[in-house]
């Protein structure tokens, strides 16, 4: 085993002191180190896309990343969504749409999301299923989710005009 | 599925990264940058390293630069660099089309394109690219620098030239001349996947006739490359359907393709000629 | 979106006395009451459980297919620093194979699975050992420690392959079922012709994005071993490891929390399982298990891999006049979780919605080296349902009838139902119980445009495209009873709870329940809350499966509201309103007087605390504004629909894209059409799935190849086409009050075929896809094939 490293990883505005080894993924440290479970890991080699948090505003695979790596990085995550207990526009809309069942692959979706319309609010829609298409679904066949960002996108074009 | 246990080594500078490489390369030590094929195999247990050099944090290798004619790539530019054009010629712009078939969106946030080069998936768009192209592969050690051409640089599946205490700090890539046409095409069964067959070709437009052709393939054989007898078949001709299939029939005829449990050579060989045409097909300027 | 028609729905009540059953949130597609928590991280997922002191239990996997076990070597993981403890086959001697949901299908237990391998390894992934460590990563370098020496013995990788040995003096032919009825002989004699297809379905399984885990820990202030992470049928399960551990059932309680999705995988009793229980009984301490992806792939169910061949004789007009059909079932290595129910249920359901008159089935039962199988979504027919479309088309075809008109003549027709069949599926008779399979044709023909659809492909192919249109009829099965119970309880505040038998694996349980409690005591759905999947807080429940638990556990809380409605207007009229029982109501959680309008009601809340223990309560019958309901079913219920696919081919690369894709479905009573929509779109994904992608592959020494994601392909949002669905109604079962029937399966069981017809108009090839999934590969080598035969 290798020496444990003292790092501080800065999460969705809280700095969390913790003492991980350098194998340690970012998805473990947060979950476990953090206490926060809402990233959730569903393969652990950077395909599903369930671990899928936000790295200075750009989305990443948290299980492809050890957590030694985030250091000095701005993480957020989906218990970062929602502020001041409104839901995020995108939490409200997932759920208005019917975009999640079991719910599992949802914080990977939503913060792959987040991060791409803060990066790009017009995005169209080809882009946006190239974009969606990072991330596995196994429950909803993808509509509901295309249709719940699609509509925080409109929204969001709605109100910068 | 977690990477056995190694010791990490974040290196500020090139000259401290190749230092620690020097000294950790013996023991099982290597280079990580994005990480999003190393944690992967880790993760697998099919790689342990017991030292990992993270070059994440040298400033220089976060920058790509035209000089003297050449794209210069630093070794942790990620593959988003490239969703927009890095320069205003061809090269840009074709590189900024290949960009979308690399993997993911969240990946390409992260993945290099030196990565990509130092790892040689047979299967990586960016290897096919600098094989292609004739990309210089610049190689960084305490010992010295050294250029690699791109045809010495594939030494089969997931090998290159470079040393174990060597670093890739760059790639330079010649920038297509102006009035270039290139075009890619990649086969894969979903979005995102790896290629079963992909090609690029590019050639200098002359008057209606092509000069100066190239034609690359990746994800046939172990690595990738450029298929000479189908590029002689080009120069001095018009950009037609007809000269088109008769280079992706040079192509098929030139291949030794790969062959696995889910496909055949045959099959292979098939689709490296469709994946050539199409390129011509699909070739911009 | 989809389109409901009006709710003309009036099924005769039988239950109760209430005549007039109202729908305020029964029908509408109100947002679910299970998404907050889901939205903003705060899931219960069993990997998000700990306790402290907690170890953690790696399965140390077979590499080898087949083979005898020579030794074991546990010595340098117990000598390294973390290991908190190793275990092989011989120490757990004592525990028995474990058992398998029994139907009357003899002679499967000896192909058991012991919860870690004894003397022989049968598939790559088997548990042969496990480790102990304070921490996962620990865990895993422990089990790369444990090396196993054994000696190879021959596999066997297909289920059409001679039966070799399961073990001595064993068969790999487990057993050879066999369903008839009519005389199928007299029937192959008449014919006017006899049209047969033999195909072949692939290797898939459910693969829910959650991988399975389990945490288990002795509760000493209660003296009772629990479980976390044990979805699909909490109940049963519980009962079964405890047998296996040797602990009374009352002495040990599982729980669900949320589950990451099922789809007939996740929940069953697995090696894993079993080990974790123990572990936790044995060292008296936490014990968490959670596998990775790739175990996942190895070692949990797998599922649909079967060749049929089939033979249907027909009249001179096209009309059946039976069935003769073959099947062989590629078991894997063991019999675990269903017996033979997947093939069971193959046989049962292949004729669909014909009316057969004969019919005659056999299925060769086979194990093999690969993972063992069981149930996925629509077990059974996925499969059949692909076969016998199979045989439709090519009965067209042969016929020259158009594929619609072939199967419009051997419908079964409406004023048939109930329609029985001289068989069983699973032990229970089978009887359609209600349907108009002609009339949704009509109505899915008129939606989708299908006149337009067939020119709009001709004017494609005119202009050079490879594109074809294909369909897939289907019957399906749901409500498999006969009985679940459920407790509704309102609390002081007036808030509701329903505790159910049932379990949630992201299919919208809660809301569905709430919807139907809320209609039936009045109040509103967001103040029901709905408990699942927890053993300690009612005595039975059937858990979910089998598109069962809106009609089954949906039909006992609304007995068991009703119940408590009844409860709450009893007592208000003899005790807190002056006024015949029969002039209250409750309306928006309040009991108010109906011939006084406008008047302020008193809140069920008050009447809750009125009814708390008192003598006056007692003397009433018994304290608690509480109250069970029991819902017996008269029969399973059979929902049907037609999936039609629009494909384009690329004949160069042999891709298949399905550009769009229809759903209709006559579901009885959609509780939730969003949900039910919901459902049916998620299934055409994973049919899109297995009909075009995924697919488990093994070497020919039996070694797995699709143990990644990168390897096992599940399509994603690019893959999958816009899919339109319309639900109908025109069915409602006679065999509960809301006529409802399940959708859990709707979504999946036709893909296949409706995707493999139209990839044969596409290409112009009739009969050309006899396998699942159509790989590039493969139809580029059919194209190839018939180039070749032109020529």
């Amino acid at each position: 085993m290798a020496t444990k490293m003292a790092i501080t990883l800065h999460v969705n505005g809280t700095e969390h002191e913790v003492r991980v080894e350098p194998r340690r993924t970012l998805s473990d440290a947060l979950r476990t180190d953090c206490g926060l479970t809402g990233t959730n890991v569903g393969c652990e080699h950077g395909v599903c896309g369930a671990c899928t948090v936000l790295m200075d505003g750009v989305p990443v695979r948290s299980c492809l990343i050890f957590a030694v790596q985030a250091q000095g990085h701005e993480l957020r995550t989906v218990e970062g969504l929602a502020s001041d207990g409104a839901l995020h526009p995108l939490q409200q809309a997932f759920i208005d749409n019917h975009a999640l069942q079991c719910g599992f692959c949802t914080s990977g979706f939503l913060m792959l999301s987040a991060g791409t319309l803060e990066q790009q609010p017009d995005i169209d829609d080809e882009a946006l299923r190239e974009v969606l298409s990072s991330n596995l679904c196994r429950c909803t066949g993808y509509q509901n989710i295309l249709r719940a960002v699609r509509q925080v996108r409109d929204a969001g074009k709605e109100a910068a005009r | 599925m977690k990477a056995g246990s190694f010791e990490w080594h974040p290196a500020r500078s090139a000259d401290e990264a190749v230092a620690l490489l020097a000294e950790y390369a013996p023991q099982d030590g290597r280079v990580i940058a994005g990480g999003q094929s190393l944690v992967p195999s880790m993760a697998l247990r099919l790689a342990f390293p017991a030292h990992l050099i993270d070059i994440n944090g040298v400033e220089e290798f976060s920058r790509v630069r035209v000089e003297a004619g050449e794209l210069v790539v630093g070794a942790c530019v990620r593959h988003a660099a490239f969703h927009q054009p890095v320069e205003p010629g061809p090269l840009g712009r074709l590189l900024s089309r290949v960009v979308h078939d690399i993997a993911h969106w969240p990946i390409r946030q992260r993945g290099t394109f030196c990565g990509s080069l130092a790892n040689a998936d047979p299967a990586s768009e960016w290897c096919l690219v600098a094989a292609t192209l004739g990309a210089r592969m610049v190689a960084r050690s305490v010992r010295g620098t050294r250029v690699i051409e791109a045809a010495d640089w594939f030494h089969g599946i997931m090998t290159t030239a470079l040393a174990d205490d060597e670093l890739l700090a760059e790639v330079r890539i010649p920038l297509l001349p102006t009035g270039s046409r290139a075009g890619f095409y990649e086969f894969s069964r979903r979005a995102g996947d790896y290629a079963l067959a992909m090609a690029l070709v590019a050639w200098r437009d002359d008057g209606g006739r092509m000069r100066e052709g190239r034609i690359g393939t990746g994800s046939i054989e172990v690595q990738p490359r450029r298929i000479a007898t189908a590029e002689a078949l080009l120069d001095g001709r018009p950009a037609s359907a007809e000269a088109f299939a008769e280079a992706a029939a040079a192509v098929s005829a030139a291949v030794d393709p790969l062959e696995d449990f889910h496909t055949s050579a045959g099959y292979r060989r098939d689709l490296i000629g469709t994946a050539v045409r199409r390129a011509f097909e699909q070739a911009g300027d | 979106m989809s389109a409901h028609g009006p709710s003309s729905l009036k099924p005769g009540e039988r239950h109760n006395g209430d005549a007039n059953p109202r729908r305020r949130f029964v029908g509408q597609s109100v947002t679910r009451l299970e998404d907050p928590p889901l939205v903003t991280g705060r899931g219960t997922y069993v990997g998000n459980l700990n306790f402290p002191h907690q170890l953690h239990m790696r399965v140390v996997r077979s590499t080898w297919a087949h083979a005898i076990i020579r030794s074991i070597d546990v010595s340098a993981a117990l000598a390294h620093p973390g290991c908190r403890g190793v275990w092989t086959g011989a120490d757990v001697a004592d525990i028995p194979p474990i058992t398998f949901r029994p139907t009357s299908v003899k002679g499967l237990e000896p192909y058991r699975q012991y919860i870690l391998a004894r003397d022989r390894v049968r598939y790559v992934g088997e548990p042969i050992a496990v480790v102990f460590a304070e921490d996962p990563y620990v865990a895993e370098d422990l089990a790369d420690l444990v090396t196993m020496d054994a000696e190879p013995l021959p596999v066997i990788l297909s289920a059409d392959a001679p039966p070799g040995e399961f073990a001595p003096g064993l068969s790999t032919e487990a057993v050879v079922m066999r369903k008839a009825f009519g005389d199928i002989e007299a029937a192959l004699r008449d014919a006017c012709k006899v049209v047969e297809v033999d195909v072949r379905v692939g290797r898939h399984s459910g693969v829910p994005m959650e991988n399975r885990g389990a945490l288990a820990r002795i509760d000493h202030s209660r003296d009772v071993l629990e479980c976390y992470g044990q979805g699909k049928r909490p109940h049963a399960h519980r009962d079964a490891v405890a047998a296996l551990i040797g602990r009374s059932p009352a002495s040990m309680h599982f729980y669900e929390g949320h589950i990451g999705g099922g789809f007939g995988v996740r929940g069953e009793i697995y090696p894993e399982d079993v080990l974790t229980c123990l572990a936790a009984q044995r060292f008296d301490r936490p014990v968490k298990w959670v596998e990775d992806r790739r175990e996942n792939l190895l070692a949990c169910n797998h599922s649909r891999e079967q060749h049929h061949v089939v033979r249907g004789a027909f009249d001179r007009d096209g009309r059946l006049l039976g069935i003769d059909a073959k099947l062989w079932h590629d078991q894997g290595a063991y019999v675990r979780t269903h017996g033979a129910r997947v093939p069971d249920m193959a046989m049962g359901t292949l004729i669909g919605t014909y009316h057969v008159p004969a019919y005659r089935t056999v299925g060769y039962i086979r194990m093999t080296h690969k993972t063992p199988a069981a149930t996925y979504r629509s077990p059974g027919r996925f499969e059949s349902t692909y076969a016998c479309e199979r045989l439709m088309d090519a009965a067209a075809e042969a016929f020259g009838l158009s594929r619609i008109e072939i199967r419009r003549r051997n419908l079964i027709p409406k004023d048939a139902y109930p329609y029985a069949r001289a068989m069983d599926i699973l032990d229970h008779p089978v009887e359609l119980d209600s349907g108009d399979f002609a009339g949704l044709l009509d109505k899915a023909l008129v939606h989708m445009g299908w006149e337009q659809m067939q020119a709009e492909v001709a004017a494609r192919r005119a202009g050079g495209e490879c594109v074809g249109l294909g369909m897939g009829f289907f019957m399906e099965k749901s409500g498999l009873g006969p009985v679940d119970g459920a407790k509704v309880t309102v609390d002081t505040r007036g808030k509701v709870q329903v505790i159910t038998g049932a379990s949630s694996i992201g299919q919208g349980v809660e809301t569905v329940m709430a919807q139907i409690a809320a209609d039936a005591l009045g109040v509103e759905y967001r103040d029901v809350k709905v408990i699942h999947g927890r053993t300690d807080l009612l005595e039975y429940g059937i858990g979910s499966h089998a598109s069962r638990a809106t009609v089954m556990t949906g039909g006992a809380t609304r007995m068991a509201a009703l119940n408590v409605r009844r409860k709450a207007l009893e007592f208000a009229a003899r005790h807190m309103v002056e006024a015949p029982v029969e002039l209250l109501d409750i309306v928006e959680g309040q009991v108010v007087r109906v011939d006084r309008p406008g008047e302020p009601g008193i809140p069920l809340g008050k009447v809750a605390a009125a009814l708390a223990p008192s003598p006056e309560t007692v003397a009433f019958g018994n304290p608690g504004l509480t109250a069970e309901g029991w819902f017996e079913t008269a029969g399973m219920t059979h929902p049907y629909g037609i999936h039609t696919a629009l494909v384009k081919v690329d004949p160069e690369t042999g891709q298949v894209k399905v550009e769009r894709f229809h759903v209709a479905y006559d579901i009885g009573c959609a509780i939730n059409p969003m949900l039910v929509e919901g459902q049916i779109v998620g299934g055409v994904a994973q049919g899109l799935g297995g009909a075009l992608y995924e697919e488990f592959v093994y070497d020919e020494r039996g070694e797995p190849l699709s143990v990644t994601f990168a390897d096992y392909l599940m399509p994603t949002i690019g893959e999958m086409p816009t899919v339109d669905v319309l639900l109908t109604e025109d069915a409602p079962s006679p065999n509960n009050a809301l006529g409802m029937k399940g959708a859990g399966e709707a979504g999946i069981t036709g893909v296949g075929a409706a995707i493999a017809a139209a990839i044969d108009d596409a290409i112009g090839i009739p009969n050309a896809i006899t396998r699942l999934p159509v790989t590039p590969q493969r139809l580029k080598a059919l194209l190839q094939e018939q180039r070749a035969g032109r020529t």
